[in-house]
């Protein structure tokens, strides 16, 4: 069979970094090629080579065994190449058909075909089991169906290759499976697959064949059938990787964080935590399981002044803490390590080093008085950089030049390096690849085994139950359950997630 | 949404029914002089409505109307001929525009500043090189409509103007449909909204964007060319008189839609003409400079109300640049 797409000896730098070196792939009509390797081996530089949005240096690209001209998306487009891609790339004020037809919209003469163009959305949603309301706009969907316009986008030509970046890394479990089925549909159907990710167990469940990058190199080729996960992380890292998290028994002590009878608002101003109950002591990691959507991000933004509390109390070794600002919370010993790391983890903008004393910069030795004190901050930054791994050139650099795992380090790095009495963690690990998750574990555990007390909350339940002490299961706003994490029941704790009574 | 604005469509009728048999004279020639004072307010707003919606700021719109009315004047005076006039205009206009490209597009020039620039060269210019002692030929003349021009109030008011007043209003709605209904402007739109979206979708941004500042000028250049040879016949320095950042406010005011900044126009118009009638009637007393002030004092009291309740293009104001990681 002639390989839909063949790449011959890709390479592609950014300056001094070489972001893809002497890179050869095919892939056949209707193959899942699983593309696996940590952030920044150079996986999106190559897809993104693939799909005309960068220009390599040298090479071939070959669709459908033609050669196509360097950095010219539209050409692509128009052989039958889609992309999804890891931001989406939808217009937020637009509807779903306006944004799938974008570019390559149905004309009535000089007019946009707009019925037309909506009974299409119907017919392709209808062929792929991708169901989405034509009509609304795309700002105002969940991600998992905003990633469904993207499929579809990338689905309205007779697409016979899809590239896929990262397409799980911002959806919650139940979303993943429901994509990963779609990817086989697809498949059957004779669409060639790039499934980009880091996440092993994807690639373990859909993949026909696992191409590993590391450092902008081919390390090697396998197929599920010959490998495993560990062999495959080892592949990604280099080294061998321990995907079990190590960890001794906790030594609980005296309650650190206390939350009692707390109730909090969400955005829309209904009641998203409905009169939550929980301690965590110190020296424990209590994990909170639950599906997306369930209060959680509420329950964080309370618990660290982010968000007012309806009513309720939270109280840091018995010190009652009502209605501070993030401030004054960090002041009372609580340390942060947000859901939204873009948005409320870092100032992109600013330096590492910067970004290292954010929630210290105004505090001794950071500043005396009225003056920073910047040969402290870099000290600082060189110190953590080198203890926490972060890979940069320069802790000078802006944080927005990290990898999605080495900013995550960043915040990690920050929160730690204080003295702490509570440690909340929300989602630390969400498209952080694997030597940075095995990385941030390590980091909770110590800081669980130093004394603090840890509130990991993460929508991965593998997470939560391989790291925590305790595991508490939200649902619908409220704790239903707080079971011992050792030999937990996985079906128990997924029923109680899915609302289900015993 | 639909019945609110037919709601008002029908409020607006009653009103000028109710003048219109009261005095049909005073109503028809207030009505008239609204027009004219809100049209070119109208078409400045297209300009920032063309760049702003494919994501380019434009605070120069008043240093392309005032070049681009000197060159339309000077140039139309010295050849005695209002069409070449008209030409130079338009010219001026999409020379500023591609300065305004350049600095914003090629240069990614913070857009504030590359609006200033545009502003002070072209105060600059046109007082430097400012003569006196030119007179145009004559101004352009009116065209009454056949058959329309008589209809009662409607004839008078909308079919007895000069060429560019009907140009710029059919240009204003050709706009409108354009960026609402052909492909042009949705892919201009997503560019103002979220450009790399356009560019997966194989969407050339930056020549897009040129083509957008290109009609923007040509806009600009029709404005400068309606003021100084259709409604006033002259040129000064400072001819412009701040119509370019009242239409920056108008656009906002009209949420970036065509049409809604011409009915943001005409209401300021009207307050115009309104105010001019009170003046001319001896009604109220007011002094000159108070009632000049006018559209000013309008355009704080509008930009307080509305703002915070639109919502401008996303990316307006920032350079597109492809990623490079």
């Amino acid at each position: 069979m002639k390989p839909i797409l063949e790449v011959r000896n890709l390479s592609k730098s950014f300056g001094q970094v070489i972001a893809n070196e002497n890179i050869s792939l095919t892939v056949q009509p209707g193959e899942i090629v699983g593309l696996l390797g940590e952030n920044g081996a150079g996986k999106s530089t190559l897809v993104k080579a693939v799909f005309g949005i960068l220009k390599p240096d040298s090479g071939q690209i070959l669709v459908d065994g033609e050669e196509v001209p360097f950095g010219d998306t539209a050409t692509v487009i128009d052989r039958g190449v889609g992309m999804v891609h890891q931001h989406f790339q939808l217009v937020p004020v637009m509807s779903v058909t306006e944004n799938i037809f974008l570019g390559d919209e149905p004309r009535r003469g000089l007019l946009i075909d707009r019925k037309g163009a909506k009974e299409e959305v119907l017919r392709l949603s209808k062929q792929f089991g991708l169901e989405v309301d034509p009509d609304v706009p795309v700002e105002d969907l969940p991600v998992g169906t905003q990633q469904r316009v993207e499929i579809l986008k990338a689905l309205r030509k007779n697409v016979r290759l899809l590239i896929l970046d990262e397409p799980s890394a911002v959806l919650t479990p139940q979303e993943t499976d429901e994509l990963l089925e779609v990817i086989k549909e697809l498949a059957k159907q004779g669409v060639g697959i790039i499934l980009i990710t880091h996440k092993l167990r994807e690639v373990m469940a859909v993949a026909d064949r696992v191409v590993v990058l590391r450092n902008g190199k081919m390390v090697g080729t396998t197929t599920p059938h010959e490998t495993d996960e560990s062999g495959l992380a080892q592949m990604m890292v280099g080294r061998t990787v321990i995907l079990d998290v190590k960890k001794s028994p906790a030594k609980p002590g005296k309650p650190a964080l206390t939350v009692k009878d707390l109730k909090v608002r969400d955005d829309r101003g209904l009641l998203a935590v409905q009169g939550a109950n929980f301690e965590v002591r110190e020296g424990e990691i209590l994990g909170i399981a639950g599906v997306e959507g369930n209060g959680q991000r509420e329950l964080v933004e309370a618990i660290c002044g982010m968000r007012d509390r309806v009513s309720g109390e939270v109280l840091v070794t018995g010190q009652a803490t009502k209605n501070l600002n993030p401030h004054a919370v960090h002041a009372a010993g609580i340390a942060h390590v947000p859901e939204d790391r873009e948005k409320h983890g870092l100032v992109a903008s600013y330096s590492i080093a910067d970004n290292l004393v954010l929630n210290r910069f105004d505090q001794s030795p950071f500043a005396s008085s009225f003056v920073r004190r910047l040969d402290a901050v870099s000290d600082n930054a060189v110190e953590l950089v080198k203890k926490f791994d972060v890979r940069t050139p320069s802790a000078e650099n802006p944080a927005s030049s990290l990898s999605g795992g080495n900013k995550q380090k960043v915040i990690v790095a920050r929160e730690l390096s204080q003295g702490l009495k509570v440690l909340v963690a929300a989602q630390p690990t969400r498209g952080v690849d694997v030597g940075s998750i095995e990385f941030i574990h390590k980091q909770l555990i110590s800081a669980r085994d130093n004394g603090a007390a840890v509130l990991l909350v993460s929508a991965e339940l593998d997470e939560v139950l391989s790291l925590a002490d305790r595991v508490a299961v939200i649902s619908g706003g409220k704790i239903v359950a707080t079971v011992d994490a050792e030999g937990a029941d996985r079906n128990y704790i997924g029923r109680l997630m899915a609302g289900l009574k015993e | 949404m639909f019945s609110k604005s037919l709601l008002s469509t029908y409020a607006v009728i009653l009103v000028i029914s109710y003048f219109y048999f009261r005095d049909s004279l005073v109503t028809t020639s207030v009505a008239g002089s609204a027009l004219l004072f809100g049209l070119p307010l109208a078409m400045a707003a297209m300009v920032g409505i063309l760049c702003e919606r494919t994501g380019v700021v434009n605070i120069g719109i008043e240093g392309t109307l005032l070049f681009s009315a000197f060159l339309g004047f000077f140039i139309g005076a010295i050849s005695k001929n209002l069409l070449v006039g008209v030409a130079s205009a338009l010219v001026g206009g999409i020379i500023m525009s591609l300065l305004l490209a350049v600095l914003t597009v090629n240069w990614k020039m913070d857009q504030i500043i590359a609006g200033t620039i545009i502003n002070i060269l072209a105060a600059g210019l046109t007082s430097f090189f400012y003569k006196q002692g030119y007179a145009l030929p004559a101004i352009l003349p009116r065209w009454n409509i056949p058959l329309l021009s008589d209809l009662p109030f409607i004839g008078p008011v909308l079919f007895t103007h000069g060429p560019l007043t009907y140009a710029g209003l059919i240009l204003i709605i050709t706009l409108w449909v354009g960026l609402f209904h052909m492909r042009w402007g949705l892919r201009s739109r997503s560019i103002g909204e979220y450009p790399s979206s356009a560019d997966a979708a194989g969407i050339r941004v930056n020549r897009l964007k040129y083509l957008n500042l290109i009609l923007a000028g040509g806009f600009g250049g029709l404005t400068g060319a309606y003021l100084a040879l259709e409604l006033v016949g002259s040129f000064d320095r400072g001819f412009s008189a701040g119509k370019g950042f009242t239409a920056l406010a108008l656009m906002i005011f009209g949420r970036w839609n065509p049409l809604g900044a011409l009915g943001a126009a005409i209401f300021f118009g009207t307050a115009q003409a309104i105010a001019n009638q009170l003046m001319i009637t001896g009604v109220v007393n007011i002094p000159q400079p108070f009632i000049n002030m006018l559209p000013y004092i309008l355009t704080i009291a509008v930009l307080a109300i509305s703002a915070g309740k639109v919502r401008p293009p996303a990316a307006a104001g920032r350079p597109y640049e492809k990623e490079n990681s």
